[in-house]
C-alpha cells in the first residue's frame, strides 16, 4: 500500500501532531489528555471553593493570591481554554464519524453492556459546556450582574464569598448549578476511567479499581461543589 | 416449537430493505439457529418464494462466517457462542425473534442477512501477518516464548474475524478485531519485528474503511463469541503511541 511506505518516513513534529489528530486513536489520546487536564482543574477548583466554609475572608484571600500572579493565572486560563476547545472539537468530530459508521441502527434493544453515563456522554458534555459559559459570565466576567464583581471585604479584597452568597441566593442559579454539576459528575464517572483505557493504561486487573476511582471522584466532586449552593439556599450561611 | 421470525429482507446493496414476518413451525429444540433457518428456507422453496440469504460455513463455531443480530444482540444473547452454536432450546415456544444483519457502513448489506466483510480482509492485508521470505516452518520449541506471553497471544489469536464486535458497538468500531490481530502478532518474537509498521498501517486502514471510534463501553467484549478482551485495545493504544514516537525518532 502507498500508505505503508509513506507512514514509515521520518516526519516532523508538526506532521506527527497532524497524524495524531487525523487518526482515530490519536484523537482519543487528545480526548484523554485534555480530559485529564480539565479533571485536574475541577478537583483544584472544588478544593478552592471549599474554603468558602472557612473564615469569612479565607476564600477572598485565596482569590487575591491567585490574581496576584498574572502570568500563572493567565497561563492556566489559556491552557484550560485550549484543553476545553480541543476536547470539545475532538469529541464532536469523533461523534460525527461514529454516526457515519453506523447509519442504520437495530430494531431490537439497547446497546449491549452500556451505562447511562456512557450513552449520554455527549449530551452531558455539551450541557456542562453551556453551563461553563454561563458560570464564567456570572462569576468571572460579570455580564449577568456587574455589581457582583464590585463587592469588597474589609481588607479591600474582592469579596468572593459575598458574591457566591448573592449569586446562589437566586434559586434558578442554584438549580442550574446543581443540575450541571450532576451532569458533569455523570460525565466524569465514565470519563475518568476512560482516560486510562484510551492511553492504554487499563487492564483486567486494574479495571475494577479504575471504575471505582471514577465513581468515587464523581461523588466527592458532586457533594463538594453542591455543598455551597445548598448551604446558601438552606440559609446556613451568615 | 412454533416461532414467529421477523427477518430483514433486502434484495441487494442498492435497494432498501424491510422486515418480513415468517412462521417457523415444528422446530425441534435441538436444532441450531441456522438449522431452524434451513427449515424455514425449505418451506419457502416449496411455496416458490425467495429463500432468506444468510452467511454460514463450518457450523462448529470456528470459521467466523455466520453472523446475524438476534433480538438486538450479535450471535444472540448466549455469551461466548456463535450463531451456529446457538440452539433453539434457548428460546421459548411462541417467541417472536427479530433477525437483522450486521449494521455498519463498512459492512454493506449484500443481500438479506449477508454483509460484505472484505473491509476486514483489507485490514489484514495492510499488516496482519508476519513476513517470512524463506525456509520451512521452524521446530515448535526452537524459539523460547514465556508461557504468559504465549497465553495472551493465543487468547488474542482466538479471534475468528466474524465482526460481532463491529455489529455490537454503537459506533461500529473495529477496534477489538484490529487489536486482537495486533496483539496476537506483536506478543510473539516472530511478529515483534514488524510491530511499528503493523500497528500504524492496520490502524490507518481501519480508519480508511470508515469504522467508528472506541468509546470504552465494552459492548464488543460482551458480544464476542471468542471472549476477546478489552485489554487488547489497551495494548493497541499503547503500541500505536509507541509506534508514532518511534517513527518520529528513528
Amino acid at each position: 500500500m502507498a500508505a505503508s511506505a509513506e507512514s514509515l518516513q521520518r516526519i516532523s513534529a508538526a506532521g506527527l501532531m497532524l497524524q495524531l489528530w487525523r487518526s482515530s486513536l490519536g484523537k482519543k489520546y487528545v480526548m484523554a489528555i485534555t480530559g485529564l487536564m480539565l479533571f485536574g482543574f475541577v478537583v483544584v477548583h472544588m478544593i478552592g471553593n471549599l474554603q468558602f466554609f472557612g473564615d469569612a475572608t479565607l476564600i477572598n484571600e485565596y482569590a487575591e493570591s491567585l490574581k496576584s500572579k498574572p502570568p500563572i493565572l493567565w497561563g492556566a486560563r489559556f491552557g484550560l481554554l485550549a484543553a476545553a476547545m480541543l476536547h470539545i472539537t475532538a469529541a464532536i468530530q469523533l461523534a460525527h464519524s461514529n454516526r457515519r459508521a453506523r447509519p442504520v441502527g437495530y430494531d431490537g434493544g439497547k446497546v449491549v453492556a452500556s451505562t447511562l453515563a456512557n450513552r449520554t456522554i455527549i449530551v452531558s458534555g455539551l450541557t456542562v459546556f453551556a453551563f461553563i459559559v454561563f458560570h464564567l459570565a456570572h462569576f468571572t466576567i460579570g455580564w449577568v450582574n456587574a455589581d457582583l464583581l464590585k463587592l469588597t471585604d474589609a481588607a479591600g479584597h474582592h469579596d468572593v464569598r459575598g458574591m457566591m452568597i448573592a449569586g446562589f441566593s437566586n434559586p434558578l442559579v442554584s438549580i442550574f448549578y446543581v443540575v450541571s454539576v450532576g451532569l458533569l459528575c455523570l460525565h466524569l464517572s465514565h470519563g475518568v476511567a476512560s482516560i486510562f483505557q484510551s492511553l492504554g493504561l487499563r487492564s483486567k486487573k486494574t479495571e475494577a479499581n479504575l471504575k471505582k476511582l471514577a465513581l468515587v471522584a464523581a461523588i466527592i466532586l458532586f457533594f463538594g461543589f453542591c455543598a455551597i449552593p445548598i448551604a446558601v439556599m438552606a440559609d446556613l450561611i451568615k | 416449537m412454533n416461532l414467529t421470525l421477523r427477518v430483514w429482507r433486502q434484495k441487494n446493496s442498492i435497494t432498501s430493505g424491510q422486515f418480513v414476518e415468517y412462521a417457523a413451525k415444528d422446530i425441534s429444540p435441538d436444532m441450531s439457529f441456522l438449522e431452524m433457518l434451513d427449515v424455514v428456507n425449505e418451506g419457502l422453496i416449496l411455496s416458490g418464494e425467495e429463500q432468506i440469504a444468510f452467511d454460514h460455513d463450518c457450523r462448529e463455531g470456528i470459521c467466523g462466517m455466520c453472523s446475524l443480530v438476534i433480538n438486538g444482540k450479535p450471535h444472540g444473547a448466549l455469551p461466548a457462542t456463535t450463531t451456529c452454536q446457538l440452539h433453539m432450546r434457548f428460546f421459548k415456544d411462541g417467541d417472536t425473534i427479530t433477525i437483522e444483519p450486521w449494521r455498519a457502513s463498512a459492512f454493506p448489506v449484500i443481500k438479506d442477512l449477508v454483509v460484505d466483510r472484505t473491509a476486514f480482509d483489507r485490514i489484514i492485508q495492510s499488516g496482519g501477518y508476519v513476513s517470512v521470505s524463506t525456509g520451512g516452518a521452524p521446530d515448535g520449541n526452537a524459539i523460547p516464548i514465556p508461557k504468559e506471553d504465549a497465553d495472551k497471544a493465543f487468547d488474542a489469536a482466538a479471534c475468528i474475524g466474524c465482526g460481532a464486535c463491529v455489529a455490537a458497538c454503537k459506533n461500529a468500531s473495529a477496534m477489538l478485531f484490529v487489536s486482537a490481530k495486533v496483539s496476537h502478532l506483536s506478543l510473539l518474537p516472530q511478529g515483534k519485528v514488524e510491530e511499528t509498521r503493523r500497528v500504524l498501517n492496520m490502524i490507518g486502514q481501519m480508519d480508511a474503511e470508515g469504522f467508528g471510534n472506541c468509546t470504552n463501553i465494552g459492548s464488543c467484549e460482551a458480544a464476542c463469541p471468542k471472549e476477546i478482551s478489552l485489554d487488547n485495545i489497551a495494548r493497541m493504544n499503547r503500541l500505536y503511541a509507541k509506534a508514532l514516537l518511534k517513527n518520529k525518532l528513528s
